[in-house]
């Protein structure tokens, strides 16, 4: 009953057999123990789960291991590159754009995908853009000035 | 938070999904996913078996007609459909629609079919479809059939598509000149369904006089609601702001409206009023260039 | 700053957290990140009734399937033995305590409560047997709303209580209120129902519990603001094993906002389940079961009036509040409606009669305990409501009024009619500056002129106080609380001169590894990378009480800094004897010592911290090593004020309330980071707005919770929020060696009154007086239509 699947992680390719019930977020955590990625709710609201998937931000709570199958995977322990960190997470780090840090990955990744499609956003587009993460420590005021932050030195 | 178990089939054609659908009954199509692996994981859907059609070539992607005419593969996502240039040129109405579904995460996953299939009432296409008089197209064991948009909603989460049936296409005719629309919605905070959409589609005659009109409601009703009576109204009126006002203050009747913990019957009536004069307004507007 | 300052400038500068980097590479381990080897997964079947005997539990269907190691039901428990209840930790002269077994044994009280844990292999395995439990229920009358829980022949909760009353509780000079209240011009009258929020952590709750046959001890990871207590009341209570053999660790903790202080039921299953399996046992929340059962904040239903005489001063206030409890009594849930609500009821005005009576009552629900803020919002929305509509009753301008009213800086210490003794403040100071940022007489020439418009502007003020870092020990003692209000400190120097600190406070997203080491390098000289932080760890630290109530910095805080004081008095001995110099004649400046008058003949502490490990050149009498502990139990608490401004639009054909701008000005005191004190106040705010807008807990007559899941109970979105505009004054506090007072919940404490305040405002042209939170965009439609 174990589907084989085979899609790559981080750059790695990852080939494995799956329950067709497993959740791509679990096969994150608990087969490939990459448990940077998070899980804040069971109703695909708050974002802590996102990873990006084919270059795309998505919930991994509500894909299946199976659909991700030949797709590529980034969590955010693949986004710092040659030990260099990713600038959105420079930005997070420097606007103090996370407390207790929960929902960090998935907002970070989720910023990237944002900053792809919208590389300069106005205020209430970064505000809009991020309604798919919840945060419950920073009212949100320093992620939006660190996606500020990013984009700026994104943009350079 | 934890999907019961079922037996998953990858079929890579439509007529293959259509024959592992009819050879279980109690399966499900999965599309993207984000209709029903949320229903799953509460374990409020529990079905035995989950077709996945998502990798089905010819379900997927937006063809624009020499008619102007749209077609869209059912598993054609949300973010496809609302960045597409032929949908934001030829039904402008389902390209805002579905740039206001969910999340940015969400549209990424989730499907026009999917979204159609699922038919939940708060959602934001189905209002939208019918505005539009969109054809759905389905698959079955007997053939193909098309269904308008108006008759596919039954009630609550409950379609025409009989069992054994696969959305496949949805086929939308393009706007004609002079022509606006607008999708405005009030949104839960919670769950950012709708408690009210309007879907405003305005058509102006050549002396800027109102040629056709429509006006459907998401999130009201256990249905999208079709206020043809509005519309009505306001054929041939010159579309000022006090015709239209007048229009939905006289003839909006929301048929049955729905209440629950999220908002009351009266008030989502309310909203409708006012999201149907801000929608028509915008979309006069946009006609009027 | 005080003395040993050599890292100038590190007390008060905004540097970037050390914590991030682990947590923007996704290499922080919370507890559910947590793997050990042969470690089994927990899940834990919930009543669906709010209310119902249970006749009896059939777990053989789950015991078959493949994967499952064990089912336990609450008989298991007694077989074993162990204690097995959960207790209340603040108890009151009237408190009724019902006992709280951790697997509900022939009775479930409301929608959440355990009933039995299957342990299995892996996680899909454990929640598929949960179906597989057969449990027969005879469902019962329940109830959830506190007014009625009260009316004669409501069903009772526990037999205990069978008027529901969990408590009878008053503060305060009823009689003199009462007359003081007949001298008045105006009286403002409000009912005020105060929303039962959920606290919404970002991470759910989780323990993950691995018990040592071999050796007696259990290690318990879990979600917790405050390890040392849960093992307390592990050990005492729940699984009975000696305080010595249990020791909880917090791993990377996701916020908490009050629900991971408590002793919950699901901590001591999975040590229970963990001790029979002698394997570890780990059990994660999903979001529904954290909406079931992480304590609920709020519920309160209060008629709340106010007397002011003929020029606005306030006369008396007097006060009746009905406080949920919920099914059963939370750690601490006593303390809230009562110390933490009634004896704030002063606000920051010079009130001369106050009177308040709380009953706290049992109702068929999740139980109730502290979230963020814990009674001061309570208290806050409270007064500032009543003074807003006692300004409206007069025709006074609501700024106006609380001028008038405000304790001016020369009272301090300020003598309240409801206990507390205010140390120092400087209110209107604060609310200054607030207009100046506002431009509040331009707002409401705006204001004005909107309205012709047709559009509806509002200001609402929140001129509030809050008391934190609860204090002293013995005080707090005599009005109840089962546990001290002091906290530990050991600041260690290791002979190479880096410094290692063990705090008893337990971070969970407040930054203390940062801000706690800008104490420690600013008190000892030393650069602030040398020093190093360790919390939660009953193993590594002495006992402690952890971090709620905003205490860290004022209570953590300052232990820290008195330890930091005591091996700076230690290295002086050494380096006056190696300097061959009187004591009194050293000089310690930028972490380095000389004898008054010689800088350039230093010794760095460095060199003497050295020595002090040598031990082979000491004073005579002196221990080897260089650390220090300190047990520090404050003079007071701390009062941290301000005046927050919220500015709104309300669309009158949908109800629906635009927060257009949010100006706040806080007194913390002095401000270790500014950075971090800036981030607490906006996560405070948004906390405080989600309470005042969107989020409200909402059971149906049968006590289901229909806002169960993140799609029904509305967390604040990046989009609902404005841009915060912060600014402070700094008074400090008087009384501690920092001068620091709390900031963890000055937001949430302010935030709900001044939207409020403000929606109320701008609907004053509709005949508004009073609406209660959340003010939905419903609400207020019907406010506006007279629907």
């Amino acid at each position: 009953m174990g589907v084989p699947i085979q899609l790559e992680v981080n750059g790695q390719t990852v080939r494995q057999e799956v329950e067709p019930r497993l959740l791509l977020v679990h096969f994150l955590r608990d087969v490939l123990g990459l448990t940077g990625t998070k899980i804040g709710c069971d109703t695909s609201q708050c974002g802590a789960c996102t990873v990006l998937m084919d270059g795309h931000a998505v919930k991994s709570c509500t894909v299946l291991a199976v659909q991700a199958d030949g797709s590529s995977i980034t969590t955010i322990e693949g986004l710092a590159q040659d030990g260099k960190y990713h600038p959105v997470q420079e930005a997070f780090w420097e606007a103090h754009g996370l407390q207790c840090g929960y929902c960090t990955p998935g907002m970070i990744l989720s910023v990237v995908d944002l900053l792809e499609s919208h590389p300069s956003p106005s205020e209430a587009e970064i505000r809009e853009g991020l309604e798919g993460n919840l945060c419950r420590c920073t009212g949100y005021h320093n992620i939006v000035r660190a996606v500020q932050i990013a984009a700026e030195a994104m943009g350079k | 938070m934890i999907p019961p178990k079922f037996d998953y089939h990858r079929p890579t054609s439509v007529q293959e999904a259509v024959q592992l659908l009819q050879s279980s009954p109690e399966a499900k199509v999965l599309a993207g996913g984000h209709s029903l692996i949320p229903l799953m994981k509460l374990r409020l859907a529990a079905p035995a078996a989950v077709i996945d059609i998502g990798r089905i070539p010819d379900l997927r992607g937006i063809q624009a007609l020499d008619s102007g005419e749209l077609r869209i593969g059912a598993c054609t996502t949300h973010h496809e459909i609302a960045t597409s240039q032929a949908v934001q040129r030829a039904a402008p109405l389902l390209a805002e629609a579905a740039a206001q579904i969910g999340d940015r995460q969400v549209r990424y996953r989730g499907t026009i079919g999917g979204n159609l299939a699922h038919a939940d009432p708060a959602s934001d296409l189905p209002a939208v479809v019918v505005a539009l008089n969109a054809t759905l197209q389905a698959e079955g064991p007997q053939g193909s059939r098309s269904i308008p948009a108006a008759e596919f909603f039954v009630d609550l989460m409950t379609t025409t598509l009989q069992p054994g049936e696969i959305l496949t296409q949805i086929r939308v005719p393009a706007l004609g000149q002079g022509t606006g629309s607008c999708y405005l919605k009030f949104e839960h905070p919670a769950s950012g369904y709708a408690l009210c959409g309007a879907a405003a589609i305005v058509s102006l005659n050549p002396d800027g006089s109102c040629a056709q009109a429509r006006l459907c409601f998401n999130g009201v009703s256990a249905r999208p609601v079709d206020a043809a009576a509005v519309a009505q109204a306001l054929v041939g009126s010159d579309l000022s702001d006090g015709a239209i006002d007048a229009a939905v203050e006289d003839h909006l009747r929301v048929p049955d409206p729905v209440g629950d913990i999220h908002a009351s019957a009266s008030y989502r009536q309310e909203l409708a009023k006012a999201l149907g004069k801000r929608a028509l307004k915008a979309a006069r507007d946009r006609a009027r260039g | 700053m005080t003395h040993g300052n050599g890292t100038r400038g590190i007390f008060g500068s905004a540097i970037k957290r050390r914590e991030d980097p682990k947590l923007i590479t996704g290499r922080a381990k919370y507890t559910d990140d947590l793997q050990l080897p042969g470690m089994a997964y927990a899940a834990i079947l919930r009543s669906p009734f709010a209310h119902a005997r249970i006749r009896h539990i059939d777990t053989s269907q789950a015991l078959a399937l493949e994967g499952v190691l064990a089912v336990f039901t609450a008989q298991d428990v007694e077989e074993a033995g162990i204690p097995g209840v959960v207790p209340v930790g603040w108890l009151l002269p009237t408190l009724k305590t019902p006992a709280h077994p951790i697997l509900a044994k022939d009775r479930v009280r409301y929608v959440g409560d355990a009933v039995a844990v299957v342990v299995a292999e892996d996680r899909y395995t454990a929640h598929d047997a949960l179906e597989a439990i057969q449990v027969d229920y005879e469902p019962l009358a329940a109830v959830a709303d506190v007014r009625q829980a009260v009316e004669p022949g409501a069903p009772a909760v526990h037999e205990e209580a069978p008027d529901n009353v969990a408590f009878t509780w008053e503060i305060g000079d009823r009689e003199g209120t009462d007359t003081a209240f007949q001298q008045a011009a105006h009286v403002a009258k409000l009912d005020i129902v105060n929303n039962r929020l959920i606290p919404n952590a970002m991470e759910p709750r989780a323990a993950l519990a691995d018990f040592d046959p071999a050796t007696g001890e259990l290690t318990l990871y879990m979600t917790t603001q405050n390890p040392h207590i849960h093992r307390l009341l592990m050990s005492l209570a729940s699984i009975g094993l000696p305080e010595h053999k249990i020791r909880v660790v917090a791993p990377e903790v996701g916020g908490g906002f009050g629900s991971k202080i408590h002793h919950y039921v699901d901590e001591a299953i999975v040590s229970f389940a963990s001790m029979k399996l002698g394997r570890p046992v780990k059990w994660t929340a999903t979001r529904t079961e954290t909406y079931q059962t992480d304590a609920h904040g709020r519920d309160h239903v209060t008629t709340a009036e106010m007397a002011i005489d003929g020029e606005g001063k306030i006369l008396g206030v007097r006060v009746n509040t009905y406080a949920a409890m919920g099914a059963y009594l939370s750690t601490f849930a006593p303390a809230v409606p009562t110390y933490l609500y009634g004896t704030l009821l002063s606000g920051e005005y010079d009130i001369p009669h106050i009177y308040c009576h709380v009953t706290g009552v049992f109702t068929h629900t999740t139980p109730v305990d502290a979230y963020r803020g814990a009674g001061r919002p309570e208290a806050t929305l409270v007064i500032e409501r009543l003074v807003d509509e006692c300004a409206h009753l007069a025709g006074m301008d609501p700024v106006e009024l609380r001028r008038r009213n405000f304790v001016p800086p020369d009272k301090f210490p300020y003598q309240t009619q409801v206990a507390l003794v205010y140390d120092s403040g400087n209110y209107e100071a604060a609310l200054e500056k607030a207009l100046e940022k506002v431009d509040y007489q331009q707002f409401r020439r705006e204001q004005e002129e909107a309205r012709r418009q047709g559009r509806y502007l509002g200001i609402g003020f929140s001129t509030y106080i809050e008391a934190c870092g609860l204090a002293p020990s013995a005080l707090v003692g005599q009005l109840g609380a089962q546990a001290g209000q002091w906290e530990s400190a050991v600041v260690r120097v290791h002979p190479t001169g880096k410094v290692t600190v063990y705090s008893g406070s337990s971070g969970h997203g407040q930054g203390h590894e940062t801000t706690f080491a800008q104490i420690v390098a600013a008190e000892l000289g030393v650069p602030y990378e040398d020093v190093e932080i360790v919390e939660g760890d009953t193993e590594a630290i002495p006992h402690g009480w952890g971090t709620y109530g905003s205490r860290s910095a004022a209570v953590g805080g300052s232990a820290i800094a008195t330890a930091a004081r005591r091996v700076v008095d230690k290295a002086k001995k050494i380096a006056a004897h190696l300097l061959e110099a009187a004591e009194e004649d050293i000089v310690f400046e930028d972490g380095k010592f000389y004898v008054k008058g010689s800088p350039d003949q230093a010794k760095t502490l460095a060199e003497v911290s050295l020595q002090a490990y040598l031990a082979h050149n000491l004073p005579k009498g002196l221990e080897p090593a260089l650390e220090a502990t300190a047990f520090y139990d404050p003079a007071n608490f701390v009062f941290p004020f301000g005046t927050h401004v919220a500015i709104v639009e309300v669309d009158p054909e949908t109800g629906q309330v635009e927060l257009k701008r949010y100006v706040a000005v806080d007194d913390v005191g002095n401000v270790i980071n500014p950075l971090i004190v800036d981030g607490q106040i906006h996560g405070g705010i948004a906390q405080g707005v989600g309470q005042a807008l969107y989020e409200g807990a909402v059971y149906d007559e049968s006590g289901n919770l229909v806002t169960g899941t993140m799609l029904d109970y509305a967390v604040p979105k990046a989009h609902f929020l404005p841009a915060f505009e912060t600014d402070r004054t700094v008074t400090p506090c008087p009384h501690n060696p920092l001068g620091v007072k709390g900031v963890g919940e000055a937001g949430t404490i302010a935030s709900t009154a001044a939207v409020v305040n403000a929606v109320v405002d701008a609907l004053r042209p509709f005949g508004v007086t009073h609406l209660n939170p959340p003010v939905t965009a419903e609400k207020v439609w019907k406010a506006i239509h007279g629907a």
